[in-house]
């Protein structure tokens, strides 16, 4: 005798723990496993772009913050490196050292936040705790900077808010010098424990050629073993004066492609973040913090689009102006955004379970993906 | 001990009752807001964190306390679409199911609720009025979040009682005995005398014994932690994926009387694996007061020994639970008849015919 089943439909957020914030997953399921997943978004959505266009051009820098506000500096240095190039304005040396030194700290930062989440959605609580509290050092060193923890405001067009503090570089080393040992820590508890891998492991494979034609970036392609970063290929700023090394996955406890891939390029992101901190350190220059910029910032009538390597993937500005001290239009290329359109196809023929798992190895910060 | 009590009050009820009150108000409330304390300053010590410390002076003692007072206070919410009745009889079973299984447990040489010579096959029975508890809370809440929780729940309870039980068979055939007081008697007078070393056999016999006993122990520890639902095996709760599973709806005093029981069962547990591998209540080397002749210290001291190794078991699975991640639902499965089970059979099949020996 054939019973009559019929699947159920959960409300997934946007209220919920590892929804990452607000998002909404309409998941169809059979019994635990998944049939469909339908994110809503939009529950964040405070017209950012739309709101640029009644800025004048320094105006907008406080409102990039807010996008993806774990990596607030990150956005900054987007939209000034864009506008710059817009202007044709050459920024002194020691502003170029310092934005790369915040970047890159910005980016440990934030991938700290992805992996410790990452644990805590997979049930590991204590490495959660472990990353926030080497964040809370790279935030200190950001407050001791510019006065911020979150939304720091720090780039501006031609230069910085405040210089470094005097303390900073020494402390700075001191930060470097005790997280190494920490990443190592990181992988002893978290990244090779067998019931991690065993949960991340083959679970949500993104193949490199899904992963080109959706557009991914970031972590996420580079996990799929694709060797692009734009640090390396389209080099902005400084970077191209660094030794580094773009981490790719490589599918060692799975397949390639698969969550711990993605989980653990960032890991090793975080080492070649260190490598270019350290670096920028011993490099950097003395000099001034502002270059000779206009009072009234007014862009040739055209426009541009301007593209860095975010902790999430491509962050693009597109900035259109009409001769004015406004944008005339500001179009933004959200990495979360558009990693997350994949998501739906990971998530088939999974359990619930790996929603969460595959979910918290996309990364997504909702204030990038509604804006 | 129901004796002694029936002497001093000289009324058959109401001693029963003062007997089975006794070791709730004594034992496993104070225990239950001590563990939870405990969990927390154990959790805060992991991970580089100072834990509750201002309340009831420098180690936060009464943070527990205030936070049951705060849960008496609290609105009793249930869910208008709720099955109200499976809703509100729901923790009562789950508590109940969990405190019942204290009566057979012996804490003491001269205190044990109920001295049945089949201890140990009622509390495999009785525990497993937990899962049915489970069950109803989670189809009474009406939301989908609890109705998955119970139904993992109700699956792994039951799959991981099998092992429990081959196990529990192979202790039994160990010891001739389903009493737990027999059993912790047998394991009296020295740490070589723990079943864990091959119990009161002697010769080669307790030498073939002792890795089969090793086995034995990690395969009902794991096991009874994934009966308690603790981490790695707390699936039912999840939190990141189920909010807290089955008791998501539950507030005020039905949240804490789940949040009480778990705690108490997770003490039950950890008897049960002292009782069955180490010694019960037995101290690992002699009496205090045997040496002093005093005699009224002896079952104190018992006491003590019994409560230090079931915290220790319940500080142990805290260590995992701070430790570990969670296991995916089908993995757990597969743990348990994949691995555990055949282990266990294995296991069983070995010891027996070595005590045949």
């Amino acid at each position: 005798m054939a019973l009559k089943t019929e699947e159920m439909v959960l409300n997934m957020g946007p209220q919920h723990p590892s929804t990452h914030g607000v998002l909404r997953l309409e998941v169809e399921l059979d019994g635990e496993l998944i049939i469909n997943v339908k994110p809503h978004i939009g529950y964040l959505h405070r017209c950012f772009e739309k709101h640029c266009e009644a800025m004048t051009y320094p105006q907008v820098i406080p409102y990039t913050d807010r996008l993806d506000y774990l990596s607030s500096m990150y956005n900054n240095f987007g939209y000034v490196v864009t506008m710059e190039r817009f202007l044709g304005i050459q920024v002194p040396e020691r502003v170029e050292y310092i934005r790369v030194i915040m970047g890159e700290l910005q980016r440990i930062a934030s991938h700290l936040i992805a992996l410790g989440t990452y644990g805590l959605d997979i049930g590991a609580y204590t490495p959660f705790l472990y990353c926030f509290r080497d964040r809370e050092t790279i935030l200190s060193l950001f407050e001791m900077t510019c006065g911020a923890r979150l939304l720091y405001n720090y780039m501006w067009v031609g230069g910085l808010s405040h210089d470094l503090h005097p303390d900073f570089v020494p402390k700075c080393r001191e930060f470097l010098k005790v997280f190494k040992p920490n990443i190592t820590e990181l992988n002893n508890l978290l990244s090779y424990n067998k019931i991690f891998v065993e949960r991340t492991a083959n679970i949500g494979i993104l193949p490199a050629e899904t992963a080109i034609n959706y557009g991914i970036t970031g972590p996420m392609l580079r996990g799929s073993g694709v060797k692009w970063d734009l640090r390396k290929n389209d080099p902005y700023s400084i970077y191209d004066r660094f030794d580094f090394e773009i981490p790719v996955g490589t599918g060692a406890q799975g397949t390639l492609g698969d969550c711990w891939d993605r989980y653990f390029v960032r890991v090793r992101e975080m080492e070649e973040s260190v490598k270019i901190v350290e670096q920028a350190l011993d490099q950097l220059p003395e000099g001034d913090i502002n270059a000779a910029i206009p009072k009234r910032i007014k862009p040739p009538v055209g426009s541009i689009y301007g593209r860095v390597e975010n902790p999430k993937g491509e962050l693009g500005y597109f900035i259109m102006s009409d001769g004015s001290t406004n944008p005339f239009r500001v179009k933004l290329r959200g990495p979360s955004f558009v990693n997350m359109t994949v998501f739906g196809e990971l998530c088939k023929g999974h359990l619930i379970a790996d929603v969460i798992a595959i979910l918290g190895s996309v990364d997504i910060v909702l204030g990038e993906v509604d804006r | 001990m129901y004796n002694l009590l029936n002497n001093l009050i000289g009324n058959d009820y109401l001693a029963a009752v003062v007997a089975a009150l006794l070791p709730l108000f004594v034992f496993i409330l104070p225990y239950a807001l001590m563990a939870v304390l405990a969990e927390r300053k154990v959790s805060a010590f992991m991970q580089d964190r100072l834990g509750p410390n201002r309340l009831g002076g420098k180690y936060g003692l009464l943070q527990t306390v205030a936070d049951i007072l705060k849960l008496f206070q609290k609105e009793d919410i249930v869910a208008s679409e709720a099955d109200k009745k499976l809703f509100n009889i729901a923790p009562v079973l789950v508590f109940t199911g969990t405190y019942a299984a204290f009566a057979a447990i012996p804490f003491s040489g001269a205190y044990i609720g109920s001295d049945i010579d089949l201890g140990l096959f009622y509390i495999v029975a009785i525990s497993s009025l937990v899962v049915a508890g489970i069950l109803m809370g989670g189809w009474a809440s009406n939301n989908k979040y609890s109705l998955i929780g119970a139904m993992r729940s109700a699956a792994q309870i039951v799959s991981y009682e099998i092992p429990t039980a081959l196990v529990i068979l192979a202790m039994v055939m160990v010891t001739g005995s389903l009493n737990l007081r027999e059993i912790s008697e047998m394991q009296t007078a020295y740490i070589w005398n723990w079943n864990i070393f091959g119990g009161a056999f002697s010769g080669i016999e307790k030498f073939l014994l002792i890795p089969f006993m090793l086995i034995s122990f990690v395969i009902i520890y794991i096991s009874t932690l994934a009966e308690v639902n603790r981490v790695p095996f707390d699936i039912p709760e999840a939190e990141s994926e189920l909010v807290s599973g089955f008791h998501t709806e539950y507030s005020g005093m039905k949240f804490a009387m789940f949040f009480l029981s778990e705690y108490a069962n997770m003490f039950a547990v950890s008897a049960v694996v002292t009782s069955l591998f180490f010694g019960g209540y037995q101290s690992p080397f002699g009496y205090l007061g045997n040496t002093l002749g005093i005699s009224w210290l002896v079952p104190l001291e018992q006491l003590f020994w019994f409560a230090a190794k079931g915290l220790f078991f319940v500080f142990v699975q805290m260590w995992l639970r701070w430790t570990l991640p969670r296991l995916r639902v089908d993995q757990l499965m597969t743990v348990c008849w994949k691995y555990l089970i055949p282990y266990a059979f294995v296991n069983l099949i070995i010891v027996g015919l070595i005590t045949l020996l």
